[in-house]
């Protein structure tokens, strides 16, 4: 595969190849010497117009401990504020010779725009598009799960996942969803009714208004991330009640299961999805999501660059 | 020295030669009886010139799109001899001095009747009529009125705009789109558009003003006309309408006929449109209704927009479809051939309904001695495959690109005089 646009674009057998890869990459971060010379003389575009100093700096890792040389190009003010277009943009770091972008947007579907108008010839990676996809957050959140609850390989067969806050928005739920289906999780999504997406029925998971009555039967729980300022638009009334409804606190964390683990892709809104004292408890794993993050992107890196088998 | 059409077959009957002198038919004669300056029309289907309720010129102001003369050109090569002009140019159309210079341009360009769309509101704003008695009164003789681009959504304003263009049997014609409703919207609101990440624009947004405004144009007994239908709701709405005598006109867009959401997946901007691309099942209602004489008129939307605006992110491009060009064939391909239509239906969709909303004396005529030669020559049995690059609109956005077409535009007349000869401007 060339591109990596969606988590739908991966197969069961290509996912498992990213997380086993990701898996033994890792391991390089335990050697004091954490470069490997696999891209060596490759050269990796972060291309971000949207401001996330998180993402942008994970891949710059990634693509760096791979030798890649990375040019970071922050186009902030894209075409819709009268910048430069995606489409100049394009020609320009095609002139130079990118052989990857990874390309960050505030528009849904700007980087399978920059993949498929002909404008560029490498691989395009989505590090987050509008309110669309996030698949490396997916497939990083999958390897901790896997990690955790799965001995670090294999698939989530059975998992039973639930992906709680504002999924309307929510470029992460949408990755996740398509990817944990894929690898044989059971997702069931929590949210007040306005901040999920019309059809969701059609998804391939459950979807449920009531966070108490899902968090006994869960093995992972991922909280995103929810903007205060949503309730202006009368999504849900006050942050409060948000909190009060939807939040996890230590008393619904004490429903989990023993073995169950908190995710969240960050930045978190503490006091608002998350309170403070589940975000630093020992189950929750936003620190070490983190780590997986750049390994997770390089083995995506490495794979695309490298070469991965087309699947038929 | 008198035209004669040669063979032409009008309303697709038996051919006969249509003598045309002094600017309007002088006589129907047997094939090869009449003598003059012959034009073979053999194998053509005659039909009253294609008059469009809703086009785009984008004169004044962004002549780079399009102008009153590459408009008029792409009019009369899609079998067109009379367009009306939106409003929203820039300036806006929302004096007489704008409606005057925009249907001067027409005159002079000469190829189409350029009926110019006086705004309902200054500036499109939704908040103070615009001068529509003045316009309505100017040269150019203003008698449809519309907001086009933007609902009014005010329920006062639009009632008084009802009311107070009755004074010269003028209409307003409603860009039906709640605004609230579709803050920020880019397609069809359903499944698709909650996997796309893209903002829906929901179909009860048309289909709760054209509800109000139905009912506000019984209560005060207005004319309304409702621009570019698109889902089987707003079907279901004018109907009932029209079934309580509703003085109500609808209009459908080409794409609204062929194209659904499916399309959007791909993320290219020559499919973004306002409103947007509906569902397959939309599609069935929209064409049945247009069968059942529910919505009254084909009209095409034509917006052109520079490459630039089409050539960028999805969320970053503009709304709008090429339409004149391709307008016969979609109506052909969606509603001819599948029976929905004869040729008689799709003359009175294409030009006898849409003369007769927009109030357009001279337009719609019947193909009988006497009327006023207006005449599109039409071959059914032509195919083309349609190509970006050899359209006469200053722009390249029409979503047809590549795709073989039914029927071709091969003769057209206006007012006597012909405009197109075998599918080139004469």
């Amino acid at each position: 595969m060339k591109h990596l646009l969606s988590a739908a674009d991966l197969d069961r057998e290509q996912a498992i190849t990213i997380l086993d890869t990701a898996g033994e990459l890792a391991a390089l971060t335990d050697r004091s010497v954490k470069k490997l010379p696999t891209l060596r003389g490759r050269t990796v575009v972060n291309l971000f117009f949207e401001d996330s100093t998180r993402t942008r700096i994970s891949f710059e890792v990634a693509a760096k401990r791979l030798s890649a040389d990375v040019i970071n190009f922050a186009a902030k003010g894209s075409s819709v504020s009268k910048g430069e277009s995606l489409k100049d943009t394009a020609l320009t770091l095609e002139a130079m010779g990118a052989d990857a972008v990874v390309i960050r947007h505030n528009l849904s579907g700007a980087p399978h725009r920059l993949a498929t108008a002909g404008w560029i010839g490498g691989s395009v990676v989505n590090a987050g598009d509008g309110t669309h996809e996030h698949p490396t957050q997916a497939l990083l959140d999958a390897f901790t799960m896997r990690k955790h609850l799965r001995g670090g390989s294999g698939d989530l067969e059975g998992v039973r996942v639930g992906i709680v806050g504002d999924v309307l928005h929510s470029r992460v739920a949408r990755s996740n969803v398509l990817l944990l289906r894929t690898l044989g999780a059971h997702v069931t999504l929590v949210a007040p009714p306005t901040l999920l997406p019309l059809g969701v029925e059609t998804w391939p998971c459950d979807v449920s208004y009531d966070i108490d009555s899902v968090l006994p039967r869960l093995d992972a729980i991922m909280m995103l991330r929810v903007q205060g300022e949503r309730m202006h638009d009368a999504y849900f009334p006050s942050a409060l009640e948000y909190s009060r409804l939807y939040g996890l606190d230590s008393s619904r964390m004490s429903k989990l299961p023993d073995h169950a683990v908190i995710l969240h892709p960050g930045p978190m809104n503490r006091g608002m999805e998350i309170s403070a004292d589940v975000a630093d408890s020992p189950r929750s794993l936003m620190v070490e999501q983190v780590a997986n993050g750049v390994s997770v992107r390089m083995a995506v890196l490495y794979l695309l660059l490298g070469g991965m088998k087309e699947n038929d | 020295m008198p035209i004669v059409l040669r063979g032409a077959r009008p309303y697709g009957e038996d051919a006969v030669d249509l003598v045309i002198a002094d600017g309007v038919i002088v006589e129907i004669a047997p094939v090869g009886s009449a003598t003059g300056d012959v034009l073979d029309c053999t194998d053509l289907v005659a039909l009253p010139g294609f008059v469009d309720l809703h086009t785009h010129l984008r004169e004044p102001g962004r002549e780079d799109a399009e102008t009153v003369e590459s408009g008029s050109r792409a009019a009369a090569l899609g079998g067109y001899t009379c367009v009306h002009a939106m409003a929203n140019t820039s300036p806006v159309a929302d004096t007489a001095g704008v409606v005057e210079q925009v249907w001067r341009l027409g005159e002079r360009t000469g190829l189409v009747d350029v009926r110019p769309v006086g705004a309902v509101t200054v500036g499109l704003a939704g908040e103070r009529m615009a001068e529509i008695g003045a316009m309505a009164h100017s040269e150019a003789q203003v008698r449809v009125f519309s907001d086009d681009g933007k609902c009014v959504h005010d329920a006062a304003l639009m009632r008084r705009a009802l009311e107070y263009v009755k004074a010269f049997d003028g209409v307003v014609a409603q860009h039906a789109q709640e605004p609230r409703l579709t803050e920020n919207a880019q397609m069809n609101e359903g499944v698709l558009s909650g996997q796309l990440g893209l903002t829906g624009w929901p179909a009860v947004a048309e289909e709760a003003i054209i509800a109000r405004d139905v009912l506000l144009a019984q209560h005060v007994d207005s004319r309304l006309h409702v621009c570019h239908v698109s889902t089987a709701g707003s079907v279901e709405v004018i109907r009932w309408a029209k079934g309580r005598g509703v003085k109500v006109t609808a209009e459908v867009c080409p794409h609204h006929l062929i194209l659904t959401e499916d399309l959007v997946a791909s993320y290219d901007p020559i499919y973004k449109v306002n409103p947007p691309l509906r569902t397959s099942v939309d599609i069935d209602a929209l064409r049945a209704a247009l069968a059942d004489g529910t919505i009254d008129a084909i009209a095409t939307d034509h917006a052109p927009h520079p490459h630039e605006d089409k050539d960028c992110e999805w969320g970053a491009a503009a709304f709008g479809m090429l339409g004149l060009e391709t307008a016969f064939s979609i109506a052909l391909k969606t509603m001819i051939e599948p029976g929905l239509l004869d040729w008689r239906g799709l003359a009175d969709r294409m030009s006898v309904a849409p003369a007769r909303i927009g109030g357009v004396r001279e337009q719609g005529h019947s193909l009988e001695v006497g009327s006023i030669a207006n005449i599109a020559l039409v071959d059914p049995q032509a195919r083309r495959v349609i190509s970006s690059e050899n359209l006469a609109s200053k722009s390249r956005n029409t979503p047809y690109a590549s795709m073989e077409l039914p029927g071709a535009v091969v003769h057209v007349l206006y007012g006597g005089n012909v405009t197109v000869r075998d599918g080139a401007l004469a």
